[in-house]
């Protein structure tokens, strides 16, 4: 048992090395195109990430998580365009943007459950969106922000600047795996553990003392922030940002890559955002019938493995070693 | 002294009056018994003390404080923690999670964010603990959903007891449990420390009478007999109330 316990850390050890290694050589033998998109992968993960912190670790079903990725992207252009584009300055900025952002909406949709906080979070977010189209002075109205320039770090003169798609690329990848490093830690802690407590049983950890509102708000702001670094990453990466980062098909879309790779997992969510990223890449260089495509795909995971991608490896998982199991 | 306290309690559903003026004074350490026929309020009396209903009218003290209208988390924190009638557990967590969270938050560190939750020693001992105490030590790694009645009924008291309360209302706890394991489970609410306050709502004779050292009777909603158990158990009125229903205290009376 214990033997067996440790030939599966040391797989799963070689396994990330592996991966890691494989992320690390993939945009010197990529074209400019492919390491877009994983590019564009890596922004994703980190906002659906996030976003399972509510679904899966706390369940609350938020449906305007796009709120924060907007919040994010917006922050960000404004400061970059008018001030520096110095990620030292912007990116502590855009995170206490979105915790704020996300403390006000958590105060009052926490007060609500169930359907209702899905609602509401819906309505903050489209209220966000009628904002950014409406406020032009500020956010560029339907044409959004263009001409975000590229980030740079540094302090004085000593300034480094990520010009291109292939430098970007490793800012994106440095974000997701410390986001990633972060939220594991999160949900395995004790923190994480009541945030699980709370979805199994909101009364029962009342009764244990647990002033439950306060960790729900917390869960909210640092999903908020995760999310607010997504949309900031998502910024940068276009140069632009448009009022659709604010819409409900955005919320949508994040939403189906947690449920698709698997609630309550954090892997799984990354893994939604590598197959609903690339899946239209992919399908739509045959057929302009992508949104269906991705729509069955999506009834069929729901249908057949609710349990999402993850569930699925699990099951492979589970099957293969069943000769060892005791 | 007077550690918990209900002030002309009265508590309507509706239409349907629950409660009725009930007043009820606990000392600190003692062991006071609520019986009464189904229906009788007894759950809801509970709920009223525990913060999960709020009285029509009436107040509750606890320790002199009026908690009337303190939430449930913040009078669990106060040191007044319950169990459910009907297992309200984390079902879909394993038995050593389901305590660990009752223990976690106990030693104020529920809010760590950083370290994994299996690295606290501290907790991992105490939660071993409180599993050995309850007989629940094999099943810690059982979903709470998979054990049986009795254990799930183990499971309850053990997450009340895990917060380390200083009174504690147990409602009906061997409710469901067969014969050997209500046995078991009475052994072990008598041998918890004799300075925690304890209410038991109990339709076990044997246990109500073993246990405690007081019993209040409720019918339809109000006190109808309270004192020693010889006193209540001579009452002519719970003598009435409980002739031909209930064989148990029949036997009893
Ligand atoms: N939430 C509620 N809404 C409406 N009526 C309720 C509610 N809770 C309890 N009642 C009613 O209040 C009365 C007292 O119920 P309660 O559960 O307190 O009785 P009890 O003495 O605990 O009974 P038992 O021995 O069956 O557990 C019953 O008539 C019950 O139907
Ligand atoms: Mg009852």
């Amino acid at each position: 048992m214990t033997s067996l316990l440790a030939n599966f850390r040391r797989w799963q050890f070689w396994l990330t090395l592996i991966g890691l290694i494989a992320l690390v050589i993939y945009p010197n033998v990529a074209s400019s195109y492919l390491i877009s998109l994983l590019t564009e992968v890596f922004v994703f993960a980190i906002f659906a990430m996030s976003l399972d912190l509510l679904l899966g670790y706390s369940g609350l079903s938020s449906f305007g998580h796009a709120a924060f990725f907007g919040l994010g992207g917006y922050i960000l252009g404004f400061v970059a365009r008018n001030w520096t584009a110095n990620m030292f300055i912007t990116l502590p900025i855009v995170l206490i943007g979105s915790a704020l952002g996300a403390l006000i909406i958590g105060f009052f949709a926490l007060r609500t459950s169930g359907l209702s906080f899905l609602m509401f979070t819906l309505a903050a977010s489209q209220m966000f969106f009628g904002i950014a189209i409406k406020w032009t002075a500020v956010t560029g109205g339907s044409d959004g922000l263009s001409g975000i320039p590229r980030p740079t770090i540094g302090v004085g003169d000593t300034v480094y600047r990520f010009g291109t798609g292939f430098q970007f690329y490793f800012v994106a990848l440095i974000f997701f795996l410390i986001a990633f490093w972060l939220m594991r830690q999160l949900v395995h802690s004790p923190f994480g553990r009541a945030l699980i407590g709370i979805k199994s049983n909101e009364a029962r950890m009342k009764a244990l003392g647990y002033n439950t509102w306060r960790y729900k708000m917390m869960a909210f702001t640092l999903a908020g922030v995760f999310a607010g670094l997504s949309g900031y990453l998502f910024a940068y990466f276009n140069r632009h940002v448009s009022p659709e980062t604010f819409y409900w098909t955005t919320s949508g879309q994040v939403m189906i890559m947690v449920i698709i790779g698997g609630a309550g997992s954090l892997t799984g969510p990354a893994l939604g955002a590598v197959l609903v990223r690339l899946l239209p890449s992919y399908v739509s260089s045959y057929t302009e019938r992508w949104h269906a495509i991705m729509g069955l795909v999506f009834i069929l995971f729901v249908l057949f493995a609710p349990q999402g991608i993850i569930g699925l490896l699990k099951k492979v998982g589970r099957v293969s070693n069943s000769p060892n199991e005791p | 002294m007077t550690q918990l306290k209900a002030d002309h309690l009265h508590k309507d559903f509706g239409g349907l009056t629950a409660l009725v003026d009930v007043t009820l004074e606990v000392k600190s350490g003692e062991r006071r018994a609520i019986i009464g026929p189904n229906g009788a309020g007894k759950t809801t009396f509970f709920k009223l003390l525990a913060g999960e209903h709020i009285p029509t009218s009436g107040r509750v003290y606890f320790d002199g404080q009026d908690i009337t209208h303190l939430p449930v988390h913040a009078r669990a924190n106060l040191g007044l923690s319950h169990t459910f009638q009907r297992n309200n557990l984390f079902f879909d967590l394993t038995v050593f999670e389901n305590v660990r969270l009752a223990v976690q938050h106990h030693r104020r560190l529920a809010w760590q964010m950083f370290k994994s939750a299996g690295s606290y020693q501290a907790i991992n001992e105490e939660t071993e603990k409180i599993l050995s105490q309850l007989g629940l030590s094999d099943h810690r790694q059982q979903l709470a959903r998979h054990l049986a009645y009795g254990q799930q009924r183990s499971l309850e008291v053990a997450l009340a007891l895990a917060t380390e309360p200083r009174a504690l209302l147990l409602d009906e706890p061997t409710a469901g449990m067969s014969p050997a394991e209500t046995a078991e489970m009475a052994k072990f609410i008598e041998s918890l420390p004799r300075s925690l306050t304890m209410l038991i709502v109990e339709h076990d004779m044997d246990v109500v009478f073993s246990l405690a050292d007081r019993i209040t009777a409720l019918h339809y909603g109000q006190v109808i007999a309270e004192g020693s158990p010889e006193e209540v158990r001579s009452n002519p009125m719970v003598q009435e109330i409980y002739l031909g229903t209930q064989s148990a205290v029949k036997r009893h009376l």
